[in-house]
């Protein structure tokens, strides 16, 4: 069909014999599976650094801020580092699935799922760091405009900082749902594998009971499509506004008007290189290589070229408009950097953000993974250095050389910091197994324009599909006596689960075992079972036998786990 | 109250497509398609009314720019206007270039959130809604149309095995 013509010159973004079926079966794998011992060695590593990080913030809530490292020159430091640098890092996500969604790049349909869930669990990282600095956390809530008893005291809507409280819940809110929403359906795919009651019982929770009616998928889409119309803004708002934290001071600088581009373009470089770091792991550890291509890693490191080279830029410009201005407060606050005691901070912002992204020019070196994963641990570092040399070293020498001072950080900025980085590994990892991480529905819809199974049909000049005629089975789920010749069977299955004695036993109603309606229940009577007894002694073999003289719904009274249910029901008698 | 439907089972989107088409052209209501994913235009070959939600998305977001408007104006300008930075809040058009960023994000913030919750409500999704698709595999890889039946059981049987479903089912449906 011609919906699905793409041009052969595009490389599968799908590669391998995939069908429908296979893409189910590889994107449950690893939530079905158990996890393996790597998997709980990093876990362990991450759980142990959160719960250090819990340690410190516990201390400094019940100390004071005064733990830190924190002067009266330097009074912002790694706590905004930090803060600026989770932000950034959570921008990829909605980038890729809002952005590429309005430019219909199929690529983002394998990397969009973990990428939001980058977002959201790096947002919450961020937004620990003002909670935090707030000293008294339990107060938090002042920071709404909600009436109150100390008269008419509200919150200042002209500052930056309030913009960065709406900015933030509002981007941390909408990218929620927007991964939600996206989740529904793979939820619903997870639930109706399970085989598990307590599985198939969550599952069922998450997926808000998805039946996929064509009216649901419409829906779907045009909702997506408007989410993404408005996280596209959301998202260039949030670090604008970031930025605007700095920009709207008078610090030496701070006080830039490039530093909202500038900001973004940080944000979102940033973002792709952890993107990268994580995906690279994951999809060798899932066994995912078949849908997170080459080819992706390939183009998000051309992001990274091209975000890393806007920051460039905008580093050089910076430097320019300075000596321009001919402020000389500007002139030194930007020469200090270079040049000052934090020279070496700044030429490893340098190094790491101009210098290391260039190397992907070459075609090479961007399709290596060991180089992809180097260059992206390499950028997130970079990263951390910038938001440290804006801060730090604009702070540490002031207008009064008296109180110029450097900044060291104690174990508890430390310590935090570390912990924030278990946090978001925990929650990961976590996700990684218990989550669709890849969308599959999506992906399911470009799997015949982009799909190599499909690719190499239409190359051949075969045809996608074809219209078996007559081909169907058609059967009729009304009462239907059981075949003469499953007799044997019968009585086999009832030799195994015992027989109803009808004179001194009563009849259960098996209506009350979920996946048991009416008509089960009369095929179940007319076979002679008639209690939960019975049925609760019924193995995979019991099973396999009931549906082969049933002929009906096979396996689902594996997947309900009938026997389960009907023990508890008949404990419960 | 239980009604007898039809299950037409199909494992490939554009077979479906074509016997969506074929079906229509028959002149039969097609009740409902359970798909494991979007197929581009079944909506339309379904004869499905086009979405609203995105109207209701803006309506939703003009809501949310007033809410904005009214409360910034109420706090920063009637309540308690300040001097701040030389700068008396005596007029909401002339603060307005600090009101900004909340106007957008309040705006976006109503819009999103309230149509996400308008869809929810009328696609019949939240926790512990129990799912209703008729059979695991249409969130796998099977396509499932759905027929109501009115003594037309032979005649829709006839047609659907022509159009290359994989299989046909009839069962009772008690509807919700």
């Amino acid at each position: 069909m011609a919906s699905h013509y793409e041009a052969p010159i595009r490389k599968p973004l799908v590669v391998g014999d995939k069908g429908y079926h296979d893409v189910t079966v590889d994107i449950a794998a690893p939530v079905e599976g158990r996890a393996n011992k790597h998997w709980w060695i990093v876990f362990s590593i991450a759980l142990v650094a959160f719960l250090w990080g819990v340690g410190c913030i516990i201390y400094t809530v019940s100390t004071g801020i005064g733990t830190w490292g924190l002067n009266k020159t330097v009074n912002w430091a790694w706590d905004i580092t930090n803060f600026v640098w989770w932000v950034g890092i959570g921008h990829a996500g909605t980038l890729i699935s809002a952005v590429l969604l309005l430019f219909r790049q199929k690529w983002r349909m394998a990397i969009n799922r973990s990428a939001e869930a980058m977002t959201i669990f790096s947002v919450i990282q961020a937004g620990l760091f003002p909670i935090i600095h707030m000293g008294r956390p339990w107060l938090a809530y002042w920071v709404l405009p909600i009436p109150n008893q100390f008269g008419s005291l509200w919150v200042n809507f002209n500052s930056p900082l309030l913009w960065d409280v709406f900015a933030i819940s509002t981007y941390l809110s909408v990218s929620l749902v927007f991964w939600w929403t996206g989740l529904l359906p793979d939820f619903a795919m997870l639930r109706d594998r399970a085989i598990l009651p307590f599985q198939k019982k969550i599952y069922s929770l998450l997926s808000f009971g998805w039946s996929g009616r064509a009216k649901d998928w419409q829906r779907f889409e045009e909702v997506s499509l408007v989410l993404a119309g408005l996280a596209t803004p959301l998202v260039l708002s949030v670090h604008t506004i970031v930025s605007f934290d700095f920009a709207t001071s008078v610090i030496p600088g701070w006080h830039t008007t490039i530093f909202p581009p500038y900001f973004v373009a940080g944000a979102i470089f940033s973002g792709f290189a952890m993107v990268n770091t994580l995906l690279i792991i994951m999809r060798k550890v899932c066994h995912l290589e078949a849908y997170i291509t080459i080819q992706h890693i390939e183009l998000m490191n051309i992001v990274i070229m091209i975000t890393g080279s806007i920051v460039g830029c905008a580093y050089i410009t910076e430097l320019f408009i300075a000596w321009y201005s001919g402020v000389e407060y500007e002139q030194y606050a930007f020469l200090n950097r270079a040049t000052g005691p934090y020279a070496w901070a700044y030429w490893a912002m340098m190094t790491c953000n101009v210098f290391s992204p260039q190397f992907m020019w070459f075609k090479k070196l961007r399709t290596s993974i060991m180089f992809s994963f180097f260059i992206s641990i390499v950028v997130n570092i970079g990263m951390w250095f910038e938001r440290f040399v804006i801060i730090v070293t604009s702070l540490h020498r002031d207008y009064l050389p008296s109180s110029w001072t450097m900044f060291s950080p104690t174990f508890v900025d430390i310590g935090i910091f570390i912990g924030t980085i278990g946090f978001f590994f925990v929650l990961f990892l976590l996700y990684s197994r218990t989550f669709p991480v890849i969308a599959q529905a999506e992906v399911k819809s470009i799997l015949k324009s982009s799909g190599e199974k499909y690719k190499t049909l239409r190359d051949a000049g075969k045809p996608l599909y074809e219209i078996s005629g007559k081909a169907a089975v058609v059967n009729e789920v009304v009462e239907e006596e059981p075949r003469a010749d499953s007799e044997e069977k019968v009585s086999s299955l009832l030799d195994t689960i015992g027989v109803f004695d009808a004179e001194n036993e009563t009849a259960d109603d098996l209506k009350l075992v979920k996946g048991i309606g009416p008509q089960m229940e009369k095929t179940l009577n007319q076979i002679g079972i008639f209690t939960f007894a019975q049925v609760s002694k019924m193995t995979e073999k019991e099973y396999d036998l009931l549906d082969s003289i049933t002929e009906s719904f096979p396996g689902r009274a594996q997947r309900d786990d009938w026997a389960g249910q009907a023990k508890k029901l008949n404990s419960k008698k | 109250m239980a009604s007898k439907v039809l299950h037409a089972y199909y494992n490939d989107d554009d077979v479906l497509m074509h016997a969506v088409k074929k079906v229509k052209a028959a002149k039969h209501h097609i009740e409902e398609v359970y798909c494991p994913f979007p197929v581009h235009g079944l909506d339309k070959a379904m004869g499905l009314a086009p979405t609203r939600l995105a109207i209701t998305s803006f309506l939703y977001g003009c809501v949310g720019l007033t809410v904005a408007i009214t409360m910034m104006n109420f706090i920063m300008i009637e309540d308690w206007p300040q001097d701040i930075g030389g700068k008396p809040s005596f007029s909401y058009l002339e603060n307005m270039p600090a009101f900004v960023p909340i106007m957008f994000e309040l705006t976006v913030f109503f819009a999103a959130h309230l149509m996400v919750i308008t869809f929810y409500m009328r696609s019949r999704l939240w926790p512990f809604k129990k799912a209703e698709n008729p059979d695991v595999r249409t969130t796998d890889d099977h396509f499932v149309m759905e027929f109501e039946l009115h003594g037309n059981e032979d005649e829709l049987k006839t047609l659907l095995a022509d159009t290359g479903a994989v299989e046909i089912n009839i069962v009772d449906k008690n509807s919700h």
